[in-house]
């Protein structure tokens, strides 16, 4: 036998060190939930979360000027990367507070005891009563954050799809964890995981038919292939659209977005805030990093389609939420039309677009995270109180919150003085610097209907008299007040002073290949 | 075409082997049925009736199905590395524990939350 015929490939496991932390954290919470007696896991979870949530940041931090293709090329530590890295982490630390809330729902947190047990059945009633709790959400949620800064990363097109699918797979279970309203949730668990599946599938197709064109899976090979080569052919064109209808589903672009609010208005609360905010961010992660490094070359074709797409969204979601009665449903067709607007700022294929689209979901995310920390406080002996109609009155009932709520609405709608504000104009200011001024017209006109349904919240919460039973917002303990707290101050922070995180985001450079 | 030409014998064998067998046994097969004969899965899985509202579903078929698919193919990815031993640096072997440890932490946890246990 001919001895040593692979060598071993170079793996810099310093700079690979954040995600080894997280994804230890999840094995290792695997392995407490085995031995561990069933009082002892949640203190170990939640040490294990946040220790490594936090560990992995600083690592980051630390690691910020170590550049370059790690793992053989599969893994891309750029600036951006690093960003889109340190951004997930600090959403699901946020996140990670919110799930381990335990004083808003008197049963105790926001998850079943045991999401098998039937809903309504006896076993899940005794089950209660005796205070199980499910602590598996922990190592799961950590897997997902870990598919999240792989999939964010990924420079190779396999590693990407293993990425998503270590990314979507504990989120389909936790989709259905929702301790009230199960059937609601199990319906969401089931239709995220069914379409998710399918979108998946439409991603694997699309990287096998620029596998056949390219003969590599690699972005940098694709993109020399697709330079050397400008003529497109029927396999580039193919694989684009089936490789962006499986990042354009994650991210909930029309017409893929049918799974959002069903998916949004089932889940728990804080599961439901980790998909809006964590998830949105890293689909367009990895969207921006495919289209501008892998498929640069064939801008020509999917800008125009990314116009379309984007136009769509913004619109459809607009309209749409407006008819809405029930505030999650309200919030996911508002997430849809977030989602258009970012796109805007990737179908400009340029550096201020890249950085437009970044800024927009900074602002974004720590949004999301403040309204579901909010949605998850406003309810009833029965769970959450989502109808809008239930929300008359909590101006006079729960100011504070109230107040709060207000100030995330008016981001969304992006008045000035609020995040929301600085990262429309920078999106818009992106796209008419490439002189696509048609599609700033859409934005403008699908912001100002957008506006309407945002508004009328406020009015609802302040101007409307309080009718009976509806509710104040519960009182939450510490860690989901911090979460608020956090999320406000930078709603507010990057409307007063965006210069400092513009900066950041534009030191950040552009990807690397 | 000529390079195609095999596919479409290779087609043409699996549909006649098909159709062969089906035929074939239905002339020379025993027919003694049985509750379990007439099941559409003769592991013993009922399809139907659901259990919708009211009795439960058993899943300690589909846990043990599912440690089966998950030794499968911890078995096809042992087996080309076992083969090829040899001819492979140390950080092939490193790797390979810590994938064999990786699928050795979900078993545990089945094992030690009695998903093992069939009664």
């Amino acid at each position: 036998m001919n001895p040593e015929v692979m060598t071993a490939p170079s793996i810099d496991y310093i700079a690979l060190l954040p995600y080894i932390i997280v994804g230890a954290a999840g094995v290792i919470g695997v392995i407490v939930e085995a031995f561990v007696g069933r009082n002892g896991r949640r203190p170990i979870q939640l040490v294990l979360a946040f220790g490594s949530l936090i560990g992995a940041f600083g690592v980051l931090v630390v690691n910020r000027t170590t550049l370059g293709l790690q793992a053989e090329g599969a893994i891309a530590i750029d600036g951006p990367g690093i960003l889109f890295m340190g951004l997930i982490l600090l959403l699901a630390i946020l996140v990670a507070l919110l799930m381990s809330e335990r004083q808003l729902d008197p049963a105790g947190d926001a998850f079943a005891p045991r999401a098998s047990a039937l809903p309504g059945s006896d076993d899940e009633r005794e089950l209660t009563t005796r205070g199980y709790f499910q602590t598996e959400i922990w190592p799961l949620f950590l897997f997902s954050v870990f598919g999240m800064m792989l999939f964010v990363t990924a420079s190779n097109l396999l590693v990407l799809f293993i990425a998503l699918e270590i990314m979507s797979l504990p989120l389909y279970l936790m989709a259905g964890m929702s301790r009230r309203r199960r059937l609601l949730s199990q319906e969401a668990a089931l239709k995220y995981f069914i379409l998710g599946a399918f979108s998946s599938a439409f991603l694997l197709f699309g990287i096998a038919l620029l596998y056949g064109y390219s003969g590599s899976v690699e972005f940098s090979v694709i993109a020399d292939a697709l330079a050397a080569e400008p003529g497109q052919t029927a396999l580039v064109v193919g694989g684009v659209a089936l490789l962006s209808v499986g990042l354009l589903f994650k991210i909930g672009a029309v017409p893929f977005h049918a799974w959002v609010p069903d998916v949004y208005q089932g889940s728990p609360a804080p599961v439901t805030a980790f998909m809006a905010a964590a998830v949105k961010v890293t689909a367009f992660g990895a969207l921006l990093r495919v289209m501008y490094v892998a498929l640069g070359g064939v801008r020509w074709e999917w800008e125009p389609l990314l116009w379309i797409i984007a136009g769509l969204t913004m619109l459809f979601g607009s309209v749409v939420a407006i008819a809405q009665t029930d505030m999650k449903r309200m919030i996911a067709y508002s997430s849809i039309a977030q989602a258009g607007f970012i796109l805007i700022g990737v179908s400009t294929a340029t550096a201020e677009g890249l950085y437009a689209s970044i800024f927009y979901l900074v602002a974004y995310g720590f949004t999301t995270i403040g309204i579901f920390a909010i949605i998850a406080m406003v309810r009833d002996a029965g769970g959450e109180m989502t109808r809008l109609d239930q929300w008359a009155g909590l101006g006079k009932r729960s100011p504070l919150v109230a107040v709060s709520f207000g100030i995330f609405m008016f981001a969304l709608a992006s008045f000035p003085l609020t995040s929301g504000f600085i990262a429309k104009f920078l999106v818009f200011e992106s796209a008419l610097a490439v002189d696509n001024l048609g599609l700033v017209i859409v934005g403008v006109i699908a912001s100002v209907m957008a506006a309407f349904f945002y508004i009328r919240v406020v009015v609802i919460m302040f101007f409307r008299e309080p009718v009976e039973g509806s509710p104040a917002a519960a009182v939450p303990s510490a860690t989901t007040t911090l979460a608020l707290a956090v999320s406000a101050a930078v709603t507010v922070i990057l409307g007063v002073l965006p210069e400092p995180v513009i900066n950041l985001i534009e030191q950040a450079g552009v990807f690397l290949r | 075409m000529d390079a195609y030409a095999p596919i479409l014998v290779l087609g043409l064998l699996a549909a006649g082997f098909a159709v062969f067998s089906v035929t074939l046994t239905t002339f020379t097969g025993p027919k003694r049925y049985n509750r379990a004969k007439v099941d559409a899965y003769e592991c013993g899985i009922e399809p139907t009736p659901q259990p919708m509202g009211g009795g439960r579903f058993p899943v300690k078929y589909y846990l043990t199905a599912m440690m089966f698919i998950i030794f499968d193919i911890e078995i096809v990815f042992l087996y080309p590395w076992a083969v090829a031993f040899d001819q492979l640096p140390l950080f092939v072997f490193l790797a390979m524990m810590l994938f064999l440890f990786n699928l050795t932490v979900p078993y545990v946890y089945e094992w030690r939350r009695g998903g093992l246990d069939w009664d």
